[in-house]
């Protein structure tokens, strides 16, 4: 028997938080505003008062400073929990995370692990203004020695920071912000599936869409709309940018023939990019059509009122599938 | 500035800061000489570095020449169990804390990133981005505090951390935001600043319009200046202040007032920017030179010094055979230690070059007999 809660995004990845700091004594969560306010999504929530100020505290507003110090953490032996508040406030971090962070294990040739996570709240679709509606994730996942995750749902929100605190690598834990409130079947028993493990969310024959974080929830939307008229959308939910699953999105293609890969980032030089790329040249004679991709578009991130024409939804995907039909 | 040998190489009594005489009147005889081997070796070992680059042997080197007595004198004042950030260029900082020196050579030879052990000395790698190790630094000792080993009276428990940064790296706002870091967190801490006057090619009017040693006070890290190139009072003050951080003083900047003799590397060229009359200036206020004259006075006969220059040739000539004698690193290194935990695409990758390698013949090393020097000075 499986104990099952109700929670929401943002209350599953308090919980998990919770977990990994009762586990662990030497997990420590910092950021900006994340003590007393519980962070401004109020995902650290609660933490201070089980946990205490030495475990749980406010950083002065540099993250560079928040992460750099992370690191130093981290060498004496720390699994520090680090919140960026913003997508677009991690660009001060930008060096500390690319060239030490992520460099330090073999800079040291295995004397330092660097088990630290960077949470960052991502993603449009709030209305925000500008700096905080951004998908960084490819600069990361471009970047050799940061694995780079992004939960969906509560469920894998709850186990995926577990699995990435537990890391021995520094993991880019991006979550959809959007989809914070949105509320799901948490198992408290067991992970179904490791962190960097592709999981299909729906099946499907006629066309695979391959995503993740807050764009999953798009996609089986377009799938469901596609159903009414006949045509069967397979979704996967890559749940990780780096390493990628690419085994898993190889076995759907070989059956449907057909790829779209969808994000909110804009498609250059992308995930989408990446994955593109490999399918091809791993599916080249199983594909019916070309992968095609589906994006934010290679622009700044707008202005809230016109972020809907921005954003990636269910209609776009379905133009999409009209067109890797039609090969 | 807190001087205590005159460029004669007299001992003076601080006016202010009677604590700084105090410690160095609690030295013996050995420990001067411990000073004096030091600063010689670490010179010796420089020169013939430099001369190992211009020779192909490295791709680049990077002089410490003038700056040995705040190194020597500063290493010496932290102590046995305190951990050390470096920045790149703590050659002399390294030997005080037992870093093997080969290491150093090593990866300025380009055969590894950083060949040894920070755990084992205490020693931190070379950062080479400018200001990041302060950051690591103040984290470090945040992660002293948290686990309570400061202040507890206990000399076998208490802890410290001090960070090397140059005048240039100053003007980064990762050192900025580590005096914050480290002021509100009470860190135990000391920031210890090489004010050598040049980065590069840049002097430190550049990066500063205040004492550098001031730089700290509007964060709440108070700070001193100290004779750099006096390796009594870098030790003196360093050891103090460090003694200060292990008993939860908190957090504070020492400016040592140095200069960098030589080029900022081998790649440089300082005769395009630098008045050959400030270099000769310096020149007269050598740490060796005038650390020498002290020790005569105090009566150090010839013979020292003798056996002290014997001992330099001995290790340059062990510098050389064993630079020579270094293999060139395998490719395994490469992929090794990018994750802690497999990872698909490193391990595709790996299989993918060494099947490659394989099927031209095989990875050559100097090992295998090619002695061509595979470095070329392009830094």
């Amino acid at each position: 028997m499986s104990n099952f809660v109700e929670l929401s995004i943002a209350k599953a990845i308090n919980a998990g938080i919770r977990k990994s700091m009762q586990d662990n004594s030497k997990v420590l969560v910092f950021g900006q505003d994340i003590a007393q306010l519980g962070g401004v999504f109020r995902v650290t929530e609660g933490l201070l008062d089980e946990f205490g100020a030495k475990r749980v505290f406010n950083s002065p507003i540099a993250e560079s400073g928040i992460i750099g110090t992370a690191i130093g953490l981290a060498m004496r032996g720390f699994r520090p929990v680090a919140e960026i508040q913003f997508d677009g406030f991690v660009y001060p971090a930008f060096n500390q995370i690319t060239s030490q962070l992520a460099k330090l294990t073999n800079r040291s040739e295995g004397f330092f692990e660097m088990p630290v996570v960077v949470r960052v709240p991502y993603g449009g679709g709030i209305g925000a203004v500008e700096h905080h509606s951004e998908s960084p994730e490819a600069y990361f996942a471009h970047t050799a020695g940061l694995r780079v995750v992004s939960p969906s749902s509560a469920n894998d929100a709850y186990w995926m920071i577990q699995q990435a605190i537990e890391s021995r690598d520094p993991v880019m834990f991006f979550e959809p912000k959007r989809r914070y409130w949105q509320k799901g079947q948490v198992n408290l028993d067991q992970a179904a599936l490791s962190l960097h493990a592709a999981h299909t969310v729906r099946q499907g024959s006629a066309v695979t869409i391959a995503t993740y974080g807050p764009m999953v929830v798009t996609a089986l939307q377009a799938a469901e709309n596609a159903a009414a008229e006949g045509i069967k959308i397979e979704v996967i939910d890559i749940r990780s940018m780096s390493p990628i699953d690419f085994g898993h999105i190889v076995e759907s293609v070989k059956r449907t023939g057909r790829l779209i890969v969808t994000h909110e980032a804009g498609t250059f030089v992308s995930i989408s990019s990446e994955i593109a790329a490999k399918i091809a040249e791993l599916c080249f004679y199983h594909l019916e059509a070309p992968v095609l991709r589906v994006g934010g578009f290679d622009v700044p991130y707008p202005a809230a009122k016109l972020e809907e024409l921005y954003l990636p939804d269910a209609d776009r995907l379905l133009e999409a599938v009209d067109r890797v039909l039609a090969y | 500035m807190v001087q205590l040998l005159s460029v004669d190489g007299d001992f003076i009594e601080p006016k202010e800061h009677a604590v700084y005489g105090d410690l160095v009147r609690q030295l013996r005889e050995a420990d001067f000489l411990k000073f004096y081997r030091d600063m010689a070796r670490i010179r010796r070992f420089d020169e013939e570095a430099t001369a190992l680059q211009r020779q192909g042997q490295m791709g680049l080197w990077v002089s410490a020449i003038g700056q040995e007595g705040a190194q020597i004198g500063s290493g010496y004042g932290v102590g046995p169990n305190d951990h050390i950030f470096p920045s790149y260029r703590e050659h002399g900082v390294a030997i005080t804390h037992g870093v093997d020196l080969m290491a150093i050579i090593k990866m300025f030879r380009g055969v590894n990133h950083g060949g040894w052990n920070p755990k084992e000395n205490r020693f931190h790698l070379y950062a080479i981005v400018l200001g990041t190790q302060a950051l690591h630094a103040t984290g470090y000792a945040m992660g002293i505090n948290f686990e309570g080993l400061v202040g507890t009276g206990d000399p076998e428990k208490d802890l410290a951390v001090i960070t090397y940064f140059g005048d240039g790296a100053t003007a980064e706002g990762d050192v900025s935001e580590a005096f914050l870091f480290a002021a509100t967190n009470n860190t135990p801490q000391v920031f210890f600043c090489q004010n050598n006057q040049w980065a590069i090619s840049s002097p430190v009017g550049t990066q500063t319009k205040v004492p550098l040693y001031k730089r700290g006070e509007g964060f709440g890290v108070p700070g001193i200046r100290v004779d750099g190139n006096d390796v009594l009072a870098c030790y003196a003050v360093t050891k103090k202040h460090m003694d200060d951080a292990r008993a939860g003083k908190g957090p504070s900047l020492i400016e040592a007032l140095t200069y960098r003799i030589g080029a900022h590397t081998t790649s440089d060229d300082p005769s395009k920017y630098r008045d050959p009359a400030e270099v000769a200036e310096w020149a007269a206020k050598d740490p060796l030179i005038r650390f020498e004259r002290f020790l005569r006075k105090q009566g150090i006969g010839q013979a020292f010094f003798d056996e002290v220059k014997t001992a330099g040739d001995e290790l340059a000539t062990e510098l050389r055979e064993k630079t020579f004698a270094m293999t060139e690193p395998p490719l395994e290194l490469m992929f090794d230690h990018v994750y802690s935990e497999p990872h698909p695409l490193i391990e595709e990758q790996r299989a993918w070059l060494q099947g490659y390698e394989e099927s031209l013949g095989g990875h050559t090393s100097n090992a295998d007999g090619d002695d061509t020097p595979r470095y070329g000075g392009t830094h």
